[in-house]
C-alpha cells in the first residue's frame, strides 16, 4: 500500500517535468495517461482504507476520510486530463492559444493535482496546511493563465483572499498546536492521531479559537459566505478544465482541512459548538447562493454559485451530526465533483461551439451538439439532486439524517434552499439547452461536438454519477462507514 | 513538563512585548510610506526584528534549534523575499525607477490621519480580546500574545484600505509576520522541519504575488487596484 502512496506522490510530478520539455503530443498523452492512472491508484487504495489507516514514514497518513477526498481529486483529474486534450486543440490539429500556453497548462494541471491529491494524505495539521496553500499558489497562476483583463483581475483577487485566508488557517493551526502541546509536550508534530487521542484534555478557549479561524480560513477557500467572494471570479475566469478542478477537488480538499478541525474539536470540546458554527456558515452559504443564482449572465458564473450552494450543503450535513446525515456528506462530495465536473466540462463545449460564455448568447445547445448537449442536461438534473443520481441519496441521507436528530428548521432549510435553488439553475440553463441555436446571417452553427476528447470524460462522469446514485459499491458503503465512524458518528 | 522549562520567564517577557510592540510600531509605520521601496524596508526591518525575537526565546527557553530558524528567517523574510519583491518589479518602475509609478500615496481610500486612528481602534479591539479570552500558561507572555493579534488586524486594515496592488502585498507579507509572531510566542516548540516549510511556502507566495503584479501591471499599465471592477455579481 506505501507504494501507492509514493506514486501517487510521485506520478504528477514526474507527468509535470515530462511537461516542461517534451513536444506537445507527448504532454498530452503523458498528463490524460496520469490522470487516469492516479484515479486507478486511488481506486486500490479504497478497500485497504475501508479498514485501517495507511501509514507511512509518520508524514503521510491515510483513513477513510482523506480516501473519500482522493476519490474525488483523482476522478477529477483523471476525466479533466482527458477533456483537455480536446479543450487545448481547436479541432484543426492546432493549438489553442499557442504552444506556450498549453505548455504551462500542462504542467500547471498536473502540479495543481498532485498538490490536491498530497493534501489528504498528510499526515499532521501543519503540513496539510502547506500543501492547501501550494494549491492556492499553482491555482492561482492557472486561473490568471488566459491573460486577458479578467483573468488578470480574478487571480489577483483569488490569490490576496485566500492566501489572507490561509493565513488565518495558520493561526488556527499555531493554536492547534498551543492546545496539544499543553498536554503532550513541546515537542510533537500536530500529527492528527496524537492530537485526536490528547482530545479531551486539551484546553477549552484555545480549541475553540482554533476551531473557529480554521472554519473561517480554510472556509475561505472551500467558499462559504461571506468569504466566498474570490470563487465566482476564478472560476468563470479560468479555463474550463480548471474552473472544474477548483470546484469539484479544491473546494472539496479545503473542506476536508475543516473536517480534521472538527474531528479535534468535537473531540475536545462535545459536538455542540463545532456543529453550530457550521450551521450558521453552512446556512448562510446555501441562502445567499440560492438567490445569486437567479440573473447570472455568466454561465460559469452560474455554475460557480452554485458551487457555494453545494458547500453551504456540505456544512449543513455535518452540523446535523448524524451518522446518515455524515454518509450523505461524504456521498455529497463525490457526487459534487463529478456533477460539477460534468457542469463545467459540458458548460465549456456550449462556451466554445457558440463562442461566449454569456448566458443570453448561448442557444439551441440540444440541437447544435449530438453528446454534450444532453450530457450537460443530465449533469444539470444532477446537480438538482433529481433522482437516480448520486446526488439525490446524498441529499436524501442528509435529510433523513437531520430529521432524525432533531434538527427540523435546518432541515426544512435546506430542502426550501435546494429546491430554489435548483430553479435559478434550470431556468437559466434549460434555455441554453432547448431554445433554438442562434440566427448568424445565414452562417448557421453545424451540427456536431468541437472534440470527442471533450465527451468521453463527461459521459464517464454521467456513468459515475448514476453508480453512486443507484447502487454505490460495497467497497465505498465500508469506506463510508469508517470515515463516518471517524467523524464521530455510529454507523448501526 | 512545560513548567521544567522555564528558566527566565521575566526576560523572555519583557523581549517579547518589547519587540512585538516594535513589529506593532512597523506595522502602523507602513502607513505613512508612500513609495514601495520604503515599505519593502519596513518590512524587512519587521523581519530583522521577529528574527531577534526567535533569539531571545531560544535563549530563554533553551530551545537551540529556534536560533536556526532567527537565521534562516532572517536569510528570508529580512533578505531573499525583499530581493525578489523589488526584482521582479524592477523593470515597472515600481522600485523608484520611474516617478509614475513609484509614488502609490495617492492609494488610501482614506486620508493617513483617519486610517491612523482606525488602525489604532482595531488593534486596541484585538488586544483587549485577546487578553480577555485569557489564554495562559506559566511560559506564554500573554501581552505579545494580544499585541501579536494586533498586528494581524491592523495588517488587515492596510490591505483593506490601500488601493494598490503592491501595498496589498505587502501587507499580506507583513500580516504573514504577524502571524509568525504568534507562533513565535505561543508554539515556539514547533518542530524545525515545520517551520522550514512555512517559510519555504511564504517564498513560494511571495513570487507568486511578484508575477501576478507584473501581469496586472501588463494589463492595467498601473499599479492601483481602482480598475479591478469589471467581475461582479
Amino acid at each position: 500500500m506505501h507504494v501507492i502512496l509514493i506514486l501517487l506522490l510521485a506520478l504528477p510530478v514526474g507527468a509535470a517535468l515530462i511537461c516542461v520539455r517534451a513536444p506537445m503530443p507527448a504532454a498530452r498523452a503523458v498528463t490524460a495517461l496520469c490522470g487516469a492512472a492516479c484515479f486507478g491508484l486511488v481506486i486500490a487504495l479504497v478497500p485497504a482504507a475501508a479498514h485501517g489507516d495507511i501509514s507511512y514514514l509518520r508524514l503521510l497518513r491515510v483513513d477513510a476520510l482523506s480516501a473519500v477526498f482522493m476519490l474525488a481529486t483523482g476522478f477529477l483529474y483523471g476525466a479533466v486530463a482527458v477533456y483537455s486534450v480536446g479543450y487545448l486543440s481547436s479541432g484543426s490539429g492546432h493549438d489553442y492559444l499557442g504552444p506556450r500556453y498549453a505548455r504551462r497548462f500542462w504542467v500547471g494541471l498536473n502540479l495543481f493535482a498532485w498538490a490536491m491529491l498530497a493534501a489528504p494524505m498528510m499526515s499532521n495539521l501543519a503540513l496539510l496546511w502547506v500543501a492547501i496553500e501550494v494549491t492556492t499558489v499553482i491555482s492561482a497562476l492557472l486561473v490568471a493563465i488566459e491573460d486577458t483583463d479578467g483573468a488578470a483581475e480574478a487571480a489577483w483577487k483569488y490569490v490576496l483572499l485566500a492566501s489572507t485566508g490561509l493565513a488565518l488557517a495558520l493561526l488556527a493551526t499555531i493554536f492547534a498546536y498551543y492546545a496539544g502541546a499543553h498536554v503532550l509536550g513541546e515537542h510533537y508534530d500536530l500529527g492528527f492521531t496524537q492530537l485526536l487521542a490528547a482530545a479531551p484534555r486539551l484546553p477549552r478557549t484555545a480549541v475553540q479559537l482554533a476551531f473557529v479561524l480554521a472554519v473561517l480560513g480554510y472556509g475561505t477557500k472551500t467558499g462559504l459566505v461571506p468569504v466566498h467572494t474570490w470563487l465566482p471570479d476564478a472560476h468563470s475566469e479560468a479555463p474550463t478544465p480548471v474552473s472544474a478542478l477548483l470546484s469539484g477537488s479544491l473546494l472539496a480538499v479545503s473542506f476536508y482541512a475543516i473536517l480534521r478541525f472538527y474531528q479535534v474539536a468535537s473531540a475536545a470540546l462535545g459536538p455542540r459548538f463545532p456543529r453550530d458554527v457550521l450551521l450558521v456558515f453552512g446556512v448562510a452559504s446555501l441562502l445567499l447562493a440560492m438567490l445569486y443564482l437567479f440573473g447570472q449572465r455568466d454561465i460559469k458564473r452560474l455554475l460557480a454559485y452554485s458551487s457555494v450552494e453545494h458547500m453551504g450543503i456540505l456544512a449543513i450535513g455535518v452540523s446535523f451530526g448524524a451518522p446518515a446525515a455524515l454518509a450523505g456528506v461524504l456521498l455529497h462530495v463525490l457526487g459534487h465533483a463529478a456533477a460539477k465536473g460534468n457542469a463545467f466540462m459540458g458548460a465549456g463545449v456550449l462556451v466554445r461551439k457558440l463562442g461566449s460564455k454569456r448566458i443570453t448568447s448561448i442557444r439551441g445547445g440540444l440541437d447544435l451538439l449530438p453528446w454534450s448537449g444532453p450530457l450537460f442536461l443530465l449533469a444539470l438534473f444532477a446537480l438538482g439532486a433529481m433522482p437516480p443520481f448520486g446526488l439525490f441519496r446524498s441529499e436524501f441521507e442528509i435529510v433523513t439524517g437531520g430529521l432524525g436528530s432533531g434538527s427540523y428548521a435546518a432541515a426544512a432549510i435546506l430542502i426550501v434552499g435546494v429546491t430554489v435553488a435548483f430553479f435559478g439553475l434550470a431556468g437559466s440553463l434549460t434555455r441554453v439547452l432547448l431554445l433554438p441555436p442562434p440566427d448568424r446571417g445565414g452562417t448557421a452553427l453545424v451540427r456536431g461536438e468541437p472534440s470527442g476528447w471533450m465527451v468521453v470524460p463527461v459521459a464517464a462522469g454521467a456513468l459515475a454519477l448514476l453508480l453512486l446514485g443507484v447502487h454505490p459499491p460495497a467497497e465505498l458503503t465500508d469506506l463510508f462507514g469508517r470515515a463516518v465512524a471517524l467523524l464521530g458518528g455510529r454507523m448501526s | 513538563m512545560i513548567a521544567a522549562a522555564v528558566a527566565a520567564p521575566s526576560t523572555l517577557a519583557g523581549g517579547a512585548n518589547v519587540i512585538a510592540v516594535g513589529v506593532l510600531l512597523a506595522e502602523f509605520g507602513m502607513f505613512r510610506q508612500a513609495l514601495l521601496r520604503d515599505q519593502v524596508r519596513l518590512y524587512a526591518a519587521q523581519s530583522a526584528l521577529l528574527s531577534a525575537l526567535a533569539i531571545v526565546v531560544a535563549a530563554t527557553r533553551h530551545l537551540p534549534e529556534l536560533y536556526a530558524l532567527a537565521g534562516l528567517s532572517f536569510a528570508l523574510k529580512a533578505v531573499i523575499v525583499p530581493v525578489v519583491v523589488r526584482r521582479l518589479l524592477r523593470g515597472i518602475g515600481a522600485d523608484g525607477g520611474d516617478p509614475r509609478w513609484s509614488d502609490i500615496a495617492g492609494s488610501h481610500t482614506l486620508g493617513i490621519a483617519s486610517t491612523v486612528l482606525i488602525a489604532i481602534a482595531v488593534a486596541a479591539f484585538g488586544f483587549f480580546t485577546v487578553a480577555a479570552l485569557g489564554i495562559a500558561s506559566p511560559v506564554l507572555p500573554a501581552t505579545a500574545l494580544s499585541i501579536s493579534i494586533a498586528v494581524i488586524l491592523v495588517a488587515f486594515v492596510l490591505m483593506i484600505v490601500r488601493q494598490d496592488v503592491v501595498s496589498q502585498a505587502i501587507g499580506f507579507l507583513s500580516l504573514e509576520n504577524g502571524v509568525s509572531l504568534t507562533a513565535l510566542v505561543v508554539a515556539a516548540g514547533l518542530p524545525l522541519i515545520l517551520e522550514i516549510a512555512f517559510l519555504f511556502d511564504l517564498l513560494v507566495v511571495a513570487v507568486v504575488f511578484g508575477l501576478l503584479i507584473r501581469v496586472h501591471h501588463g494589463r492595467a499599465e498601473s499599479m492601483s487596484t481602482a480598475d479591478l471592477t469589471s467581475l461582479r455579481g
